[in-house]
């Protein structure tokens, strides 16, 4: 196994980084700092790390206020609490107004540690996605988080992004530059594309090998940038695999297997599988107990596909 | 530095043409958020014509003052103060609530110029105003940053997490002015949620509060200047005002709070404040 990196851990030293040449760069944080990550910010940028106490609404018009006068306010904490708790001072202050603020969710989707359905963010893909102004990005892994928030400093815009609490290998290829609105393939294949993002790139590669021998050629596309989504990516897997199934770290209400089905129902159609949470709430439990509990294991997705592309 | 007589006149002849302009352009329009917006006329005309460092001709200049109306239904107030202080033409105020004109509903950043918050959802706007507080401080800016809150909106509990953390980053360059008119838009605050002892509650939060007739141009301008006296806590200026003041039919009314209003009693209203007679046909008939 190559070496693992949880996404998070990365968080605190590259935007140290990235504020070393960047001095309007600023960090706001609701009490979550050490899960977060970012104690090394904290003590590294005193004065540039605002600490709000558990108040994420205030978090979110604290920041867009910061980003009037100049700054470049990197918001964080739980990504449940991002989007449903703070859902209208992200639009109210953020969105609407498009100030340059980038809010980072930690602990996306079921994978909360053992915190179970209340820190579980099934909804924030929707959330997201459906405020106007909003860029949304859950990069792969460790080092794609690394290009995503060198691109944020760039960006001056309202954008989510998606950090994943746990380690997970390397899944971007050699020389791979993150580019909004680009998907990266991993697994070229003619019968069936899965599309993922996250931390189910890794069970989602399984369950195309699983497929490989039972004699189905499965591409697997990364969609790491949600919104704006890689719509000719969809298109060509829809005209060039006949069968289209995601897997959401999310609802598949509103999550990327929704966004992949708009464009395949508008552009070109094909037969679309979501599979994620379906009108159910989280549970707490280890990540590999909640992945066989929730249908996301290889040998699940595989079956699913199995059954699905036989019809 | 006290103001002499004439300049306090000529600021109450500004708070009274704010109030002229918001009933002609309701009273045209037929409609409007009236009670909040003429409670807060004397607190726009001393804010905008006395208070606030800010250029017309420069909107955007990195060292203005920051001036953000939280309880954005009362926008039609600061529009037209704006207005008059040539941010934008008076042709713009003849399109209240249009699709493509900047006079929305509720104010927008980058819709209006000199609007510095997009505001509206209550509750929102004193959070943006200590980010802008704290930003003015890391900067070393002497930038001064005011939020004017209605009473009704200071039941949302962001609100209080914003005044946690103005106290927290002690922030002196930051003024709350409260515009306690008493009602909401269902009823009096005292049936729909009691807010006294407000200023209490202020200073137990850390902050230096005052309590001023927020018609009173005098007191409004004392009141700010002491302001800049306070060091290390942020204040609060409670300013009892009269939901609709200058609207008979809906003065200390929670009715007013957003009201059909008929020509006729427009003009009555631009009547009784002195408005001439050709101005009123002009502007309603």
């Amino acid at each position: 196994m190559s070496e693992q990196i949880a996404p998070r851990d990365v968080l605190g030293v590259t935007l140290i980084d990235l504020a070393q040449n960047d001095r309007d760069l600023i960090v706001l944080d609701a009490d979550f700092h050490p899960a977060s990550k970012l104690k090394p910010f904290k003590e590294r940028f005193p004065e540039r790390f605002i600490e709000v106490g558990i108040a994420e609404q205030n978090m979110m018009g604290v920041a867009a206020g910061l980003s009037t006068i100049g700054f470049k306010p990197f918001v964080c904490t739980v990504a449940a609490f991002c989007s449903r708790r703070a859902c209208d001072q992200v639009m109210v202050s953020i969105a609407l107004p498009r100030l340059n603020v980038k809010i980072l969710g930690v602990y996306p989707g079921i994978f909360v540690g053992l915190n179970g359905a209340t820190h579980q963010s099934l909804e924030d893909i929707a959330i997201m996605r459906a405020l106007a102004h909003m860029t949304l990005l859950h990069p792969s892994d460790a080092w794609e988080l690394q290009q995503v928030l060198k691109f944020a400093t760039e960006f001056d815009q309202p954008m989510y992004v998606r950090v994943a609490r746990d380690p997970v290998p390397r899944f971007i290829p050699e020389g791979y530059q993150f580019q909004l609105g680009r998907s990266f393939m991993l697994r070229q294949g003619d019968d069936v594309t899965l599309i993922t993002y996250g931390e189910l790139i890794g069970d989602t590669l399984d369950a195309a090998k699983l497929l490989e021998s039972s004699g189905i050629s499965a591409r697997v596309i990364v969609m790491s940038s949600i919104k704006p989504i890689d719509e000719q990516a969809i298109i060509r897997a829809a005209e060039e695999t006949r069968y289209i199934v995601t897997i959401d770290n999310h609802s598949v209400y509103g999550g990327v297997g929704s966004a992949v089905a708009e464009v395949v129902c508008e552009k070109s159609p094909a037969k679309v599988k979501r599979l994620g949470l379906r009108d159910r709430f989280g549970r707490s439990g280890s990540n590999e107990a909640m992945k066989k509990k929730f249908g996301l294991t290889a040998e699940d997705i595989a079956r699913e596909v199995m059954d699905f592309c036989s019809r | 530095m006290s103001l002499s007589k004439l300049e306090m006149e000529q600021l109450e002849a500004r708070a009274n043409r704010i109030r002229i302009e918001i009933i002609k352009i309701m009273g045209r329009f037929g409609y409007g958020h009236i009670g909040g917006s003429l409670s807060i006329a004397e607190m726009m005309a001393v804010l905008y014509f006395h208070e606030l460092k800010v250029d017309p001709k420069n909107p955007k200049f990195e060292d203005r003052d920051r001036f953000i109306l939280s309880k954005g239904h009362a926008c039609f107030a600061q529009y037209v103060a704006l207005a008059e202080l040539g941010f934008i033409s008076k042709e713009v105020l003849r399109h209240p609530y249009e699709v493509d004109s900047p006079m929305q509903a509720h104010p927008e950043l980058g819709e209006f110029p000199g609007i510095e918050m997009t505001t509206g959802a209550l509750g929102q706007g004193l959070s943006a105003g200590v980010g802008m507080a704290i930003g003015a401080k890391l900067r070393q800016k002497g930038i001064r940053v005011y939020v004017l809150l209605g009473d009704g909106e200071m039941d949302e509990g962001q609100v209080w997490e914003a005044i946690m953390l103005a106290s927290k980053y002690r922030l002196d360059n930051l003024v709350a002015l409260v515009d306690y008119n008493h009602f909401t838009l269902s009823g009096a605050i005292e049936e729909v949620m009691p807010l006294d002892p407000l200023s209490d509650k202020f200073r137990a939060f850390g902050w230096h509060t005052m309590e001023v007739d927020g018609h009173s141009v005098s007191q409004l301008v004392s009141a700010l200047e002491a302001a800049r006296e306070i060091k290390g806590k942020p204040t609060a200026i409670i300013a009892t005002t009269v939901k609709g003041r200058g609207f008979a039919p809906l003065e200390n009314k929670y009715e007013s709070h957003a009201a059909n209003i008929s020509r006729e009693q427009a003009a009555d209203a631009l009547r009784a404040l002195g408005c001439p007679e050709q101005e009123i046909q002009q502007a309603l008939f």
